[in-house]
């Protein structure tokens, strides 16, 4: 089993965050994995993306061309990534914040009101974290403890009551399909 | 085993300098290796060893070569501007003959470049890269393990041959996470032997003398001619490489560093559809592994040489394989970093057009 993922979106909406989790997530599974963030002269509003490998055998290319899953955040990243999507993958997206849909017919898209959600949790920054809620029951790839451990792996020096909250965010997306 | 950490490259660079008994760092800031002396900054403070952010690379480099000199392990990182600017003094360090560590985290170039990763500096690592007759110790890792132990290795070779050492990652090797295992014990640096050159303080024995010039005629091809001996030593003896596949390959892929991983997987690409295709890793870089290459070149019709350059490893891939076979390339200059199926189809027209 191999799994490529492509995580994609703003500066700022927690797609790298989403990407570390994913390789703690995979690691504390004991899943060979591998994370690679698209770097440069990155900033808030800028476009990010990342690249997470979680496999059973070890991984040779981080490098990922045609992803079996992609979670789009943000309108801009729907037009560059739809069309690398392997046939049959899942492409995840940010309904509250994109207005155009996938036109694909031979890949299956997931509509997610992440930052409506996020917003009634009472913050729109924590809408990444119910998109690896959702992420996590469609694919069945990750349990939904897993990564409640692994986001608290990542944001080793945040609060109790942030770390909850991104927890009731996982669990809200896990609960949505 | 050791529990396994998920890690950036570049940390790992960190923890496996320190784990190798290194407690001197020298260096200047430069992407996408400024994680390196952000978290030696920390680390190298708590365990009470010398980082220091110098005015210039040409400085570090300096302080390197003063440091060996003391008989102390040092290293220091950069990226491929920084490590043009240090070659007059790792040419230095080479006719001193002192062990040292540099790591450059390449990025693509020429001139200031980007900040994207690249293997464009081949040339310059293996070739000397400064002025003289001189080669450094060049190895080449393709993981986050490798990250981590290739420092203790690098120092090991180092110091056996009195040669500087290099280690050439790339850009997407030290901003990548994997997970690393801190493989082996780390070493106490005052466990290590006292060199018997070091500059140490001469009471109570014989001066010593570190220096790469002799003005006395004659002497300075007589020290270049058992340099060379040196180099043909390490040739001989320290070839290193990973061959995966490569027993019935009708074709081998030749990549090292990110290529090797990206070509592992095309490799796998190709197995699956029944194309005998292996992978030659390449660890040291130098001394190349060319005898391993002389030998499969006697039956393997086609190679396949995979780098994120315009072309320099290929010239070592036809030096060693004697135009005894065809010597394909892929190259992605400036930055670029092929993927998998970009290679499996290079790997495809080679052998003939996807048959």
């Amino acid at each position: 089993m191999t799994k490529e993922i492509i995580i994609a979106g703003f500066g700022g909406q927690g797609v790298v965050s989403s990407g570390i989790i994913l390789g703690y997530a995979g690691l504390i599974e004991d899943k060979h994995v591998t994370f690679f963030p698209s770097y440069g002269a990155e900033m808030r509003g800028g476009t990010a993306n990342c690249s997470v490998v979680i496999s059973s055998e070890p991984v040779a290319s981080p490098i990922v061309a045609n992803p079996d899953i992609v979670v789009i955040m943000n309108e801009p990243s729907l037009a560059r990534f739809e069309p690398t999507v392997k046939p049959q993958g899942l492409l995840f997206f940010n309904q509250t914040l994109i207005t155009s849909r996938p036109k694909r017919k031979d890949i299956t898209p997931i509509p997610v009101e992440a930052n409506a959600i996020a917003e009634e949790l009472g913050q729109g920054r924590i809408a990444n974290m119910v998109m690896l809620g959702v992420m996590a029951k469609k694919t069945g790839l990750l349990k939904i403890e897993t990564l409640k451990k692994a986001q608290r792996k990542r944001f080793i020096k945040a609060d109790e009551e942030q770390l909850s909250l991104n927890d009731k965010a996982l669990e809200r997306g896990y609960a949505l399909l | 085993m050791a529990e396994k950490r998920l890690m950036y490259g570049n940390h790992a660079v960190v923890e496996g300098v320190i784990a190798a008994g290194c407690r001197f760092f020298a260096g200047y800031p430069i992407t996408p290796q400024n994680e390196i002396p952000e978290l030696m900054s920390i680390r190298m403070n708590a365990i009470g060893g010398v980082f220091i952010q110098t005015e210039s690379e040409i400085a570090a480099i300096n302080m390197l070569f003063g440091a060996a000199a003391a008989g102390k392990r040092a290293m220091t990182s950069s990226s491929s501007p920084g490590i043009s600017l240090m070659q007059e003094g790792i040419s230095y360090i080479a006719g001193a003959d002192m062990p040292v560590l540099v790591v450059n985290v390449i990025r693509g170039g020429p001139g200031l470049g980007n900040i994207a990763p690249a293997q464009s500096d081949y040339y310059q690592a293996t070739r000397g890269g400064g002025h003289g007759d001189y080669f450094t110790i060049t190895l080449a890792p393709n993981s986050g393990q490798d990250l981590f132990e290739f420092p203790k290795l690098a120092f090991e070779l180092a110091e056996k041959y009195r040669n500087p050492a290099l280690i050439l990652a790339d850009g997407l090797l030290g901003q990548m996470m994997e997970p690393v295992e801190f493989s082996y014990e780390p070493i106490d640096p005052k466990s290590l032997p006292e060199k018997e050159w070091a500059l140490s303080g001469c009471k109570n024995r014989e001066r010593r003398v570190v220096r790469s010039y002799d003005l006395k005629p004659g002497k300075l091809e007589e020290w270049n001619w058992r340099r060379l001996k040196k180099y043909e030593a390490i040739k001989k003896n320290e070839q290193r490489f990973e061959a995966i596949d490569c027993d019935d390959a009708d074709l081998v892929v030749v990549a090292y560093g990110t290529c090797s991983r990206v070509s592992g997987a095309a490799v796998r690409m190709a197995r699956v559809k029944g194309l005998k295709v292996g992978l030659l890793r390449p660890i040291t870089l130098w001394p190349f592994p060319t005898d391993v290459l002389r030998d499969m070149s006697q039956r393997v019709e086609n190679f396949l040489v995979v780098e994120m350059s315009c072309g320099q490893m290929i010239d070592d891939v036809k030096l060693a394989t004697e135009c005894r076979s065809k010597i394909h390339f892929h190259g992605r200059p400036g930055g670029g970093v092929p993927t998998p199926p970009e290679v499996f189809t290079k790997i495809e027209q080679a052998l003939g057009g996807g048959r």
